[in-house]
């Protein structure tokens, strides 16, 4: 089998991303590398969603930090409790003054049930919330990419402001637990690796059956021409939703991942910067593609890593020109690089059911619409 | 599922991640029995690598590029002078990109995959919050060069700037003996500001001060007439400034615009040295007042020598300031602990601490092996015409650190 093939089967595609993932990634890399990976894959994972919410759904999605910050605070507040113990307040909120009783909002996180399900069903609550508000009222294109953008500024500000609740600028730091296991322990650290890896498939492979379904069709018919979609008996905002929320859990499971494979949670993580650097990945890749979107993000922070140590005193340089020359010559991402390779030696593409171009509500940019035949280039 | 992923490839899969997360299963909190150990630097060569942590990129690279500068300088010195214990000092330099997890990102990197035997670097104190974990967790030293809020003492962490009492407190201090009666609160929004101005509140309330009022604009925000306005209509009898970074230049130009000049209502900055006062423009900030432990004027044979290698290697027209100084001197106060503990080894060289003196170009310092922070002189100044900073009054000798205001009554609530 040559490595396009490999590469383009699914099922070979996500047992050879498990191989890689579960055996050679923890055989060849340090600890310390292991440890960077486990980050990228959780940047991965905001990814899928993007990936769902904007290549399929034609939602610019600017904003997905707050869904990012979410998660990852749900989960830092639990783990902040759990290490400062029962009926103690976190180092922190000692430090900066909050008096005596854990606030209300703290409470619930108490619980690691609830904490849990908090990091996945309280960012899709918030954005079934944005979601029917935004999509009834037929708010789209750019002022869609706006609001959810200001919207994880917004929280991000709000955050900073409340420093003897949420930590400020500092965000949570000095993490020293996951649910009972030291994480200062490498071998826990390496397991911590596993779970994200394992999420990463996961959702990669649950959000792969929604594109193929006939909901994902219908999201592509929405994202390329809404008006028809309506006149056909369809309601868009309702499409449009599912897609927005579904993205927002996948936001904040990786969020709550990074949380212990990282050991930090901060406003800076989740404001208009790094909202910008998650869309950025899956754009480098190939948004409409499931693989392009993961490969990428993965990518780009892996480029950011290197470039940085690399040259530590120009790499922000190398950086910008790397996502200009992507967006420039490749505005289909690198995946668009493997389908045209592909249809190079398949002259007969059988890809006519391709809608080529973006919808009315897509992103402004230029746009390929690499919605091609779902095998091609999801895996 | 079973369509696109076919039972022979999904059994192996399935079986070996899951054999993979069985076998991973560490040391539970709550044993007490961790298996992590530091993580030892490689001292076996000619060579030693140490680790330089500073933004080189984003809002704080214009601060942190001439600490780290001044780092380098005081390692060519010291590699001039014959080295460390005989080996030659090799600086690993990495950019934190003033993003505080990418900080910790690279301070793992300097750790684990360059293995220094310590570590310079760090300017907010968020980035050094976000690196603190990263350090206690590997057992590795980090030198912090700047001022900051108090009310910290890692083990794994040596403070070469000034804790409260020996900045903020002296400039209240001095305040409360120029009659002040009132301040004005301005500060960034991060931690600093923040638990800065809660220490001013303490002091204020203690010693009969009014604060009237109190405003946070977001790091890098240069947006500042509401609040030089809000600053003029409350007629204090002064201003206590813990901006950072870009956002003084806004603010200092809307003061002047709003009418208010430094005899009228004198500033305070305890984050204004001659590096930002070149920036900001020194015509905006004529006769306003800092609080520091050196000055590029300070007083001295040692200091004058500093300033010239500082010149010479860099240029004529940088300037040097408090934080540049604080982080040359922590470099040659970290070589005199590992000769006194004749190894790099992080645990003797703590325990050789206690003690060590330096002479510095802000004078003699030494070493609080207890809090791990340096005794130093507070010194207010006043900015002149030219850009640099002329000193008005100093504490006299060196104030010994008191991060946690133990020392007074006023402070009690605090931590």
């Amino acid at each position: 089998m040559t490595i396009p093939k490999l590469l383009t089967h699914p099922a070979a595609g996500f047992g050879s991303a498990a191989l890689l993932l579960f055996a050679a990634a923890p055989l060849l890399l340090t600890d310390f590398r292991l440890g960077l990976l486990a980050k990228y894959l959780c940047i991965a994972i905001v990814a899928v969603g993007i990936c769902l919410a904007w290549g399929r759904g034609g939602l610019l999605t600017l904003g997905q930090g707050l869904f990012f910050g979410l998660g990852g605070y749900a989960m830092a507040m639990h783990l902040k409790l759990a290490d400062a113990g029962p009926g103690e307040l976190p180092d922190f909120m000692v430090l900066y003054g909050a008096t005596g009783e854990l606030p209300w909002w703290w409470r619930p996180f108490e619980s690691p049930l609830f904490a849990l399900a908090a990091t996945v069903l309280l960012p899709m609550a918030v954005a079934a919330v944005i979601g029917t508000l935004v999509f009834r009222r037929r708010v789209k294109g750019a002022y869609f990419a706006i609001l959810s953008q200001a919207l994880a500024a917004a929280f991000a500000l709000w955050l900073i402001g409340r420093q003897a609740t949420t930590g400020g600028t500092n965000g949570l730091t000095d993490i020293q637990g996951f649910f009972g296991y030291d994480l200062n322990d490498p071998v826990n650290q390496r397991t911590v690796y596993f779970v994200i890896a394992a999420a990463l498939l996961a959702v990669a492979a649950g959000v792969r059956q929604l594109i193929h379904s006939r909901y994902g069709e219908l999201l592509v018919a929405v994202r390329d021409s809404e008006e028809r979609v309506r006149f056909l008996g369809y309601d868009p905002a309702r499409v449009k939703l599912v897609a927005y929320v579904v993205a927002a859990g996948a936001a904040g499971l990786a969020g709550a991942l990074f949380v212990p494979a990282v050991g930090i949670i901060s406003p800076a993580l989740i404001g208009i910067v790094p909202s910008i650097e998650f869309v950025i990945g899956a754009a480098v890749g190939g948004r409409a593609s499931l693989v392009g979107a993961i490969l990428g993000a993965i990518a780009v922070m892996w480029a950011k890593t290197t470039l940085s140590e690399e040259f530590p005193g120009a790499w922000t340089y190398f950086q910008g020109l790397l996502f200009v020359v992507a967006l420039a010559f490749l505005p289909g991402g690198l995946a668009s690089l493997v389908r045209k390779a592909r249809e190079r030696r398949s002259a007969a593409p059988d890809d006519a059911e391709d809608v080529p171009g973006a919808g009315a509500d897509a992103a402004p940019a230029p746009v390929p619409a690499s919605a091609k035949k779902p095998e091609g280039v999801t895996a | 599922m079973s369509r696109y992923f076919p039972r022979r490839v999904a059994a192996p899969a399935v079986a070996l991640s899951a054999a993979m997360v069985l076998s991973a299963c560490g040391a539970k909190t709550d044993t007490g029995s961790s298996t992590a150990k530091g993580v030892e630097a490689d001292t076996s060569g000619d060579t030693v690598k140490v680790g330089l942590l500073n933004s080189l990129s984003g809002t704080m690279a214009i601060s942190e590029v001439t600490v780290r500068d001044s780092i380098r300088l005081a390692i060519d010195e010291i590699n001039a002078d014959g080295g460390v214990l005989g080996k030659k000092i090799r600086p690993v330099g990495e950019d934190g990109a003033s993003d505080w997890p990418t900080f910790a990102e690279k301070a793992g990197k300097l750790i684990k995959e360059d293995r220094v035997v310590a570590t310079f670097g760090c300017w907010t104190s968020a980035s050094r919050k976000a690196v603190k974990p990263v350090f206690e967790k590997s057992r590795s030293l980090l030198f912090y060069p700047v001022q900051y809020e108090g009310l910290e003492q890692s083990p794994y962490i040596f403070y070469a700037g000034a804790t409260t009492n020996q900045q903020i407190v002296p400039a209240l201090d001095y305040l409360k003996s120029q009659g002040k009666k009132s301040i004005y609160l301005v500060g960034s929004d991060y931690v600093f500001p923040r638990t800065a101005n809660k220490v001013i509140k303490a002091y204020a309330k203690a010693n009969g001060m009014k604060v009237l009022g109190e405003d946070y604009a977001p790091l890098g925000s240069t947006e500042f007439s509401t609040i030089a306005n809000k600053v003029k209509a409350a007629k204090a009898d002064a201003v206590f400034n813990t901006l950072n970074g870009d956002s003084n230049v806004a603010f200092f130009k809307e003061y002047k615009s709003a009418g208010l000049t430094a005899p009228k209502m004198p500033v305070v900055s305890v984050s204004i040295a001659e590096e930002e006062v070149k920036s900001i423009g020194p015509q905006y900030l004529k006769d306003q007042l800092t609080s520091w432990n050196y000055y590029q004027t300070t007083k001295g044979a040692k200091n004058t020598a500093f300033v010239k290698a500082y010149k010479a290697k860099y240029g004529k027209d940088k300037p040097t300031s408090d934080p540049m100084e604080a982080a040359y001197t922590s470099v040659h106060l970290w070589k005199a602990m590992v000769e006194k503990a004749k190894s790099f080894d992080p645990e003797k060289v703590k325990a050789a601490a206690d003690g060590v003196t330096y002479a510095a170009p802000e004078g003699e310092v030494t070493v609080d092996g207890p809090t791990q922070h340096i005794h130093k002189t507070a010194r207010i100044g006043r900015i002149g015409a030219d850009g640099l900073i002329e000193q008005i009054w100093d504490s006299g000798k060196p104030i010994e650190p008191d991060p946690y205001l133990k020392g007074y009554d006023w402070a009690s609530g605090l931590s």
